[in-house]
C-alpha cells in the first residue's frame, strides 16, 4: 500500500535526479563552447594567453551557474524537503 | 478489472516492441541520407559537368546509411512474426528491450553514414579524378559508422532468441535495462564516428597524399568514439547475464534499469564529443601533413577527456548492479534508485559534447599553429575540466541517491 508520504518522498528523489540530470546537460555543452573559443582565440593570438584563460573560467563560471542552481535545487529535494 | 494472460502479454511486448524498433529506427537513416542528398545538391550546382558521378556517389552512400534502418526493419518484422516462443513476463521484457535496443541503436549510424557520404559528393566536385579514392574513403567510413548499430543488433537478436524465461523475476527489469542502455549507448558513438569518417574525405580531396593516412586517422579516431558503445555494450551483457537470484526483487529491479539509463545515457555525450576530437584531427591532417603526430597527439587526450562523463555512467552502472540491496517494497527506495541512473546518465551528454567541442578546436589549432601546442593542450585541459564539473554534480547526486537514502 503506498501513503500520500511516499509518495511525496519518491517524487523528491525522481525530482533530485532529473533537476541535477537534466540541469548538467547545458552548462555541460556552454562551457564548452567557452573553452572551444579560448582554443581559437590562442591560437590565432597566443601572445594573449593569460587573458584568454581568464575569460574563459570568468565566462564558465557564469555559465556554471545554473548548474549549481540545478545542484542546490536537487540537494534540497534530497535532504531537505 | 483486466484479466489479460502471459501469452497475451508477450504478444503486447512484440507488437510495442516492433514498433519501436521501427519508429526509432527510421530517424537516423533518413537524417543522413537527407544531409548526403544536400551536399550532393551543392556539389552539383559547382560542378554540374560530373552530375552523374555525383548522384552515383550519392546513392551509393545513402544505401549505406540506410542499413541501419533495414537492420530497424528486420528486427521489427522478426518481432512480428518470429519472436515470443516462450511464454513469461520474463520473454516480453526480453521483447521490449530488443524493440528499444535496435531503434534507439540506429539512431546514431543513420546519422554518422549521412556524413562521409554527403562529404564525399562534395569533394567530387572539387576534385572529380579521386572518384575512386573518395568511395573507397566513404565506404570504409560508413561501415565504421554502422558498428554501433551492428552492436544494437546482436543485443536485439540476443534478447529476442535467449531463453531468459527461467530466471528469477529481476530479468524482467534486467532485460528492459539491456535494451535501453544499448539503445541510447549507441546514439552518440554513431553520430561520432561519423565526424572523422566525412572530415577524412574533406581531406582526402584537400590533400590526395595524404589519403591512406587520413583513412588510418580516421579508424583511430572512430575507434575511440566506439568507446562509448562498447561501454553500453558490456553494461547489457552484465544485465542478461549476471545472476540476480537471491537478492530482493524489490529494490534491484529498480536499481538494474537504473544501471541500464546511467551508462545508455552518459554515452550518447562521449560518443559525440569524441567524434568531434577526431573530426577535427582527420581536418587538420589534411591541412598540415608536417603537424600530423602533434595532431594526433592532442586528440588522443581530448577523446580520452571526452570519455569521462561515459565512465561516470559506467561507474554508477556498477554501484547499481552490484551493491547488496536490503529487500524492502518501499517504493521510495526503488525511485531513488531509478533517479539515481537517470541523473548520472543525463548529467553526462553535456559535459561529454562540451568536452568533445573543447577538444575539437584545440586539434584544429594545433594544426594551425604548432608553435602553441603547450598552451592550447594546457588550455584545452582546464577548459575540459570545467565544463566536466556538471557531470560530477550529476554523479555526486547519484551517489547520495544510492548510499544516503
Amino acid at each position: 500500500m503506498i501513503e500520500g508520504a511516499d509518495l511525496i518522498q519518491a517524487a523528491a528523489f525522481l525530482g533530485a535526479g532529473l533537476a541535477m540530470g537534466l540541469g548538467a546537460i547545458g552548462p555541460g555543452v556552454g562551457e564548452g563552447m567557452v573553452g572551444a573559443k579560448a582554443c581559437e582565440a590562442i591560437g590565432k593570438n597566443p601572445s594573449e594567453a593569460g587573458l584568454l584563460t581568464r575569460t574563459m573560467l570568468v565566462g564558465q563560471a557564469v555559465s556554471e551557474s545554473t548548474g549549481i542552481y540545478s545542484l542546490v535545487i536537487a540537494l534540497l529535494l534530497l535532504f531537505v524537503v | 478489472m483486466m484479466s489479460i494472460d502471459i501469452e497475451a502479454w508477450v504478444k503486447v511486448a512484440a507488437f510495442l516492441g516492433a514498433g519501436l524498433s521501427m519508429g526509432f529506427g527510421a530517424i537516423g537513416a533518413a537524417i543522413g541520407e537527407g544531409f548526403a542528398a544536400a551536399k550532393a545538391n551543392n556539389a552539383i550546382s559547382e560542378n554540374p559537368t560530373y552530375s552523374g558521378d555525383i548522384i552515383k556517389m550519392m546513392l551509393v552512400g545513402q544505401a549505406i546509411a540506410e542499413t541501419a534502418a533495414i537492420f530497424a526493419l528486420v528486427i521489427g518484422v522478426l518481432l512480428l512474426f518470429a519472436a515470443g516462443g516462450n511464454v513469461s513476463m520474463i520473454t516480453a521484457a526480453g521483447l521490449i528491450g530488443a524493440g528499444l535496443s535496435m531503434g534507439l541503436g540506429a539512431i546514431g549510424s543513420g546519422v554518422g553514414s549521412g556524413f562521409p557520404a554527403g562529404e564525399a559528393c562534395a569533394g567530387l566536385a572539387r576534385q572529380p579524378a579521386l572518384s575512386r579514392s573518395l568511395t573507397t574513403t566513404m565506404l570504409i567510413g560508413s561501415a565504421v559508422s554502422q558498428t554501433p548499430a551492428i552492436f544494437s543488433m546482436v543485443i536485439a537478436f540476443m534478447l529476442m532468441f535467449i531463453n531468459f524465461s527461467g530466471g528469477s523475476p529481476h530479468m524482467v527489469a534486467a532485460l528492459l535495462g539491456a535494451g535501453l542502455c544499448m539503445g541510447f549507448g549507441a546514439i552518440g558513438s554513431g553520430i561520432g564516428s561519423g565526424f572523422p569518417a566525412g572530415q577524412a574525405c574533406v581531406g582526402l580531396a584537400r590533400q590526395p597524399a595524404m589519403g591512406s593516412r587520413l583513412t588510418t586517422n580516421m579508424l583511430i579516431g572512430a575507434a575511440v568514439s566506439q568507446t562509448p558503445a562498447i561501454f553500453a555494450m558490456v553494461v547489457s551483457f552484465m544485465l542478461m547475464f549476471v545472476s540476480f537470484a537471491g537478492t530482493p526483487v524489490h529494490p534491484t529491479s529498480a536499481a538494474l534499469i537504473g544501471a541500464g539509463l546511467a551508462t545508455g545515457l552518459a554515452a550518447i555525450g562521449s560518443g559525440v564529443g569524441s567524434g568531434l576530437a577526431a573530426g577535427a584531427g582527420c581536418e587538420g591532417w589534411a591541412r598540415q601533413p608536417m603537424t600530423s603526430g602533434n595532431v594526433l597527439v592532442i586528440m588522443l587526450v581530448g577523446q580520452a577527456v571526452s570519455q569521462t562523463p561515459s565512465i561516470f555512467g559506467l561507474l554508477i552502472s556498477f554501484v547499481l548492479i552490484f551493491k547488496g540491496y536490503a529487500a524492502t517494497e518501499v517504493f521510495i527506495v526503488s525511485t531513488a534508485l531509478l533517479s539515481a541512473g537517470l541523473c548520472t546518465g543525463l548529467g553526462g551528454i553535456g559535459a561529454g559534447v562540451g568536452n568533445g567541442q573543447v577538444a575539437e578546436s584545440a586539434v584544429s589549432w594545433v594544426a594551425r599553429n604548432v608553435e602553441q601546442e603547450a598552451v592550447l593542450m594546457r588550455t584545452m585541459l582546464v577548459g575540459q575540466a570545467v565544463s566536466q564539473s556538471t557531470a560530477i554534480y550529476a554523479m555526486v547526486v547519484s551517489l547520495a541517491l544510492i548510499f544516503l537514502v
